[in-house]
């Protein structure tokens, strides 16, 4: 009876976690996805090099990755109630955690995006391809595999920070895992969230490396 | 016609091209030679427009290159196809898509049937007609020079350009990528402009050469003309330190230029002239099935003069080493 109870609640836990961790993961790479172009652009080595532009960009991607995210969480509280109608719940937190994975993102997808060759740049300048054309059709094509493997890598750490959502009231694993493994301590209960997070990000892991594998 | 004059170029206070004045006529195989960092591929960058220079001039058929606007000079580079030392295939992309890359640069569509034959003639022409879906992970070092020479060739270039092509490839590969350039050349009358600091590819293919030295160009010439009787900032970039000779006796050293290579000098003079020597030292080299060099005779000291007479007058460059 209890086994069946505590796997309804974990069930219905995952669920939360699972829509915090995919939606934030959406709108953060479309939303990383600007300061990464525009940091790949106007990077020293770039298409476009703009030293002061490059350098207080990245300035504000690092200021935001230094936030610890239970402290932005909580700094952000406006905005959410601006953009989901509420402070706390499931919804409200993917805010929170899009605003936390942005920069994160930013870098990864920049990242990728600096690792293709330099000599496929200068190729394509070479056959007379314009900036758009380079990014389209070279930046685009051989960093995608990077990219995959980056958002891979956020929805890993999503995993993590939504845990921390209970705090808000947003539910989910790690929310399971404190209220009822840890404060009543139900050590069943902790167990048991550990196991389905494990298996959660195994499987995303491996989809994603098979994925890299395929594509690259 | 490519009119190259007072080309200079900095980057910063240095100057990594000086005063460069040359002319490279179409349909011919030219090559700029020269140490690392002499420049040359600065000189083949600036010819395309990737890089900017700061005085000077360079007339491609008449067009100054940097006085382009971004547009005529994308369309300028369209008519100039580049390989490289490293290749630059993508390599997400297999061997058709990446020699029909450039096209879409172009706004030409691939699939389209007179574009797919035109790839498809290509990569048949260097030879990787069985390789069509191969990656670029999958093929040899020559294998992808050969589908980065048929991308270069997609847009049916008047110019190709070769930067250090076959600097990364083994010598034998290397011997098969210049023939595949000189029928290139003889089948589609291109111009071709190869930057390179092998000996090998200048002696084979090269018509005329440029050979740079410390951003300077130091001499011009048909490569025989730089190899066979080599000034002494040529014999230093070949690497030829004083040749080991022996300490008596005079040595005479012979120059084998086109026409006086094949007859029988050497003993037809000593037959005639009745006297004994020595030969101690012949660097003979292949230019574009010519062969031609130089030959040192180590004769006694009292035959010098007779011996020098003699050459002269079968019109023989000759002079004491």
């Amino acid at each position: 009876m209890l086994d069946q109870a505590m796997w309804a609640m974990i069930w219905k836990a995952f669920g939360q976690t699972l829509t915090m961790v995919l939606w934030s993961t959406f709108f953060s790479v479309i939303l990383g996805f600007i300061p990464a172009i525009l940091l790949t652009l106007t990077a020293p080595d770039g298409l476009r090099p703009n030293r002061p532009f490059y350098a207080v960009l990245s300035f504000i991607v690092n200021v935001f990755r230094s936030f610890p995210f239970i402290i932005l969480m909580v700094l952000v509280i406006p905005l959410t109630r601006a953009i989901a109608g509420k402070a706390i719940g499931t919804q409200a937190a993917i805010v929170p955690l899009t605003i936390s994975a942005i920069p994160f993102v930013a870098r990864v997808i920049e990242t990728s995006f600096r690792e293709v060759d330099p000599g496929l740049i200068e190729a394509a300048r070479s056959f007379g391809a314009s900036d758009s054309q380079i990014f389209l059709r070279v930046y685009l094509k051989e960093a995608f595999p990077g990219i995959l493997a980056g958002i891979i890598l956020t929805i890993i750490s999503l995993v993590g920070y939504s845990a921390m959502g209970g705090a808000i009231g947003a539910g989910g694993l790690g929310d399971v895992a404190i209220r009822k493994g840890y404060q009543a301590y139900k050590i069943e209960y902790l167990i048991a969230t550990s196991i389905v997070l494990i298996l959660f990000v195994q499987a995303v892991q491996s989809i994603g490396n098979w994925l890299h594998n395929k594509l690259s | 016609m490519i009119e190259i004059r007072h080309l200079t170029k900095k980057f910063g206070d240095l100057t990594v091209l000086d005063d460069i004045s040359l002319t490279i006529r179409d349909g011919e195989i030219y090559g700029i030679i020269g140490q690392s960092g002499a420049g040359k591929s600065t000189l083949l960058r600036c010819i395309n427009g990737l890089e900017r220079y700061d005085a000077g001039s360079i007339l491609v058929d008449g067009q100054e290159v940097s006085a382009l606007s971004t547009s005529s000079l994308h369309g300028l580079q369209k008519q100039m196809g580049m390989i490289f030392q490293n290749f630059n295939l993508l390599s997400r992309l297999n061997v058709f898509d990446n020699v029909a890359l450039p096209m879409r640069f172009a706004g030409l569509n691939p699939r389209k049937p007179e574009h797919r034959r035109r790839i498809l003639d290509l990569i048949d022409l260097v030879g990787l007609s069985d390789k069509l879906k191969s990656r670029p992970r999958e093929l040899s070092g020559g294998q992808k020079q050969r589908v980065a020479i048929a991308r270069a060739l997609v847009l049916q270039p008047k110019i190709l350009l070769c930067d250090e092509a076959t600097s990364a490839l083994d010598p034998s590969i290397t011997q098969g990528i210049l023939n595949l350039l000189t029928t290139i050349r003889n089948e589609m009358n291109i111009t071709v402009i190869v930057v390179t600091h092998q000996m090998e590819v200048v002696t084979h293919i090269c018509e005329r050469v440029s050979f740079l030295k410390d951003s300077r160009l130091i001499q011009e010439g048909r490569p025989e003309e730089l190899f066979v009787i080599p000034n002494d900032d040529f014999r230093a970039f070949l690497g030829k330190t004083d040749d080991a000779l022996p300490k008596t006796g005079r040595n005479i050293r012979i120059f084998f230029t086109e026409n006086t290579v094949e007859s029988p000098l050497i003993s037809t003079m000593a037959r005639e002239l009745g006297i004994d020597f020595s030969i101690c030292r012949a660097d003979m080299t292949d230019f574009r099935g010519q062969v031609m060099g130089s030959l040192v005779l180590n004769v006694r000291e009292q035959d010098a003069g007779v011996v020098l007479d003699y050459l002269n007058k079968a019109h023989y460059i000759a002079r004491e080493d």
